[in-house]
């Protein structure tokens, strides 16, 4: 430090544009490597490991993935109850967010109240207090079966019992917060230029052509973004399983991480749930590679 | 002519109207339903405005259980989403800014970590963090569900800030750099004051997240006294713990309100920081 060699002072160091930029991310740098980083690296030891939190971990090899893969039918059944989830829900959501939004971009008085209602249970959706909600309404008493009552269909049907039925309300639940997407939408609807429908207009292309061959198209990148993070998001659904369902009936709608944390924290086989992490992680990875192979098949880009 | 415009005015309002009337219809089922006495809410659950209205539920409800109030329970929650709020707004702030206007060696790097900090949700990290606190002797307490935010470990935050920054004209930088500033004195004086709105779509999006999170709290806090509303709820609701069902959906009620007041009072800055999320392509 003491070196005159460059004749720079610890202010003019720390004035540089570059030591700026390392100082206002260093509260990233730190967060990135303590908080992500480095409890990966330790749950890959892990995973390798017989480990239930109590006792040390003893380093076992491969045994926990092997296990997963050759002698565990439970692991299936949650990777096919949770890409069913995620493969239905994901794509329905986006659909309905993109009719909706086509729908309401027609500015009339009333608008401002209708977004604000298809909007509101994107806000509250993901909380404790609907998904208590949730189990309450599909139950054989729920309010659901009465209102089915009113309109003569009696029935004491116990939606979340049935093994066919159950997942199918968890995937109306995730539908129904269709409104942060259809916000989305709403906003790049906005962006496509007017003119390109006024040129449509006078080559005589009716509305649904229009639609197909403008509004999709300039619609492809955002679609595709969307698409990419609720498929991630889709597939860690967590909590509404959690409450609702447990996995019930017959694990017909046990999600992954929920069999996770079973496993971690219920049956305290810590290190085979370390392996499933990195096995979730893993199947994420792949799903974005493969929606990204398929990006340049049908998403829109500028300039080419 | 314009009366057949008129009829299609008026079957889309129709339309549009009662499909928005069959979204928020559970809500405002289980609100009503908080109005009724417990022991009717099934018996009657088809008829949405209770005949004798009481407010029993609430305050059988607010009384918790194992001699803890819901008072508690939901000061858990301002401490921890208030505390937690403040860490992400300014380390996000101060990340954004270095992201955005300094060029610095190993910045695409950073920038590529956060994207990925994006797209890496709590529940994979899930068992790895479990295990990496336990470690650092921080399981039971608060710290997991507060000290990581004043990181910026959330990249949504940086990436909301990054995109705001991007849009103040560097010209005001170099003025006040003129004027003797440094990139401290900037972001301090030019830049912090001028994001206001970012910050506070900032503020509400990580309060909301932090008020509805279940996952940390059911891993980290084990003493009943300092549970959350989320996790005291979730108790609450548990079968065999309670069959009040009033109580259970006054609560619910409550715990949903400070989102339902911020979506009422601040929804144009969550409709921004909703739309700069997800238009990125």
């Amino acid at each position: 430090m003491n070196k005159k060699k460059k004749q720079m002072t610890f202010r003019q160091f720390m004035g540089q544009e570059s030591t700026a930029g390392v100082v206002f991310s260093l509260p990233f740098i730190i967060g990135f490597l303590m908080f992500m980083i480095v409890p990966m690296f330790i749950s890959l030891y892990y995973s390798f490991c017989d480990y239930n939190i109590l006792n040390p971990a003893v380093f076992a090899g491969p045994k926990n993935y092997i296990k997963m893969f050759t002698d565990d039918p439970t692991f299936w059944k949650t990777i096919q109850v949770t890409f069913y989830f995620a493969l239905v829900s994901v794509p329905l959501r986006l659909i309905f967010a993109l009719i909706v939004a086509m729908i309401l971009q027609k500015t009339t008085l009333a608008t401002g109240f209708y977004r604000a209602a298809y909007y509101l249970p994107s806000i509250i959706g993901g909380s404790v207090a609907v998904a208590i909600l949730w189990r309450r309404m599909f139950a054989a008493d729920g309010v659901f079966n009465s209102l089915l009552g009113l309109i003569g269909i009696k029935t004491s049907f116990a939606w979340l019992g049935n093994v066919n039925t159950a997942i199918w309300m968890l995937i109306i639940l995730a539908v129904w917060q269709f409104g942060s997407s259809m916000l989305i939408f709403l906003s790049s609807l906005k962006q496509i230029p007017v003119s390109l429908y006024e040129a449509a207009r006078v080559d005589g292309a009716s509305k649904w052509k229009q639609f197909w061959s403008i509004t999709l198209p300039l619609l492809t990148p955002t679609i595709f973004f969307n698409l990419v993070m609720q498929m991630i998001n889709g597939f860690l659904a967590f909590t509404q399983c959690f409450i609702i369902t447990q996995g019930r009936p017959l694990n017909s709608t046990l999600f992954y991480t929920v069999y996770m944390y079973q496993q971690s924290f219920e049956f305290y086989n810590t290190g085979y749930g370390a392996a499933l992490a990195w096995v979730m992680l893993a199947i994420i990875g792949l799903i974005t590679i493969v929606l990204f192979a398929t990006k340049r098949f049908w998403v829109y880009s500028e300039g080419v | 002519m314009l009366m057949k415009r008129r009829i299609g005015t008026v079957i889309y309002h129709v339309l549009v109207c009662g499909f928005g009337l069959v979204m928020i219809y559970p809500l405002v089922w289980m609100v009503m339903s908080s109005f009724k006495p417990t022991n009717t809410i099934f018996t009657t659950a088809s008829q949405l405005i209770p005949s004798n209205p009481t407010l029993e539920n609430y305050s059988n409800g607010w009384a918790g259980f194992a001699k803890i109030t819901f008072a508690q329970f939901f000061s858990n929650s301002l401490f921890i989403s208030i505390v937690a709020t403040i860490g992400t707004v300014i380390s996000s702030a101060l990340v954004g800014y270095g992201l955005s206007r300094c060029q610095f060696f190993g910045r695409r790097i950073l920038f590529v970590a956060m994207l990925l900090s994006m797209m890496l949700p709590a529940q994979v990290l899930m068992i790895p963090q479990y295990l990496w606190y336990q470690k650092l002797g921080w399981v039971g307490s608060y710290k997991p569900l507060i000290i990581p935010y004043f990181f910026a470990i959330q990249g949504f935050f940086v990436y909301l800030n990054m995109n705001f920054i991007d849009g103040i004209p560097r010209e005001l930088d170099e003025a006040a750099k003129i004027d003797g500033c440094s990139y401290y004195g900037i972001f301090a004086r030019v830049i912090f004051p001028l994001i206001t709105p970012a910050l506070i779509t900032g503020c509400i999006f990580s309060f909301m997240w932090r008020w509805d999170d279940f996952l940390s709290a059911l891993l980290y806090v084990n003493e009943s006294a300092k549970y959350p509303v989320s996790l005291a709820l979730k108790l609450f609701s548990d079968p065999g713990s309670s069959s009040d069902y009033g109580a259970m959906f006054a609560m619910a009620t409550l715990s949903i309100m400070p989102a339902v007041l911020m979506f009422i009072f601040l929804q144009k800055y969550l409709v921004e920081g909703i739309s700069t999320s997800g238009l990125k392509g």
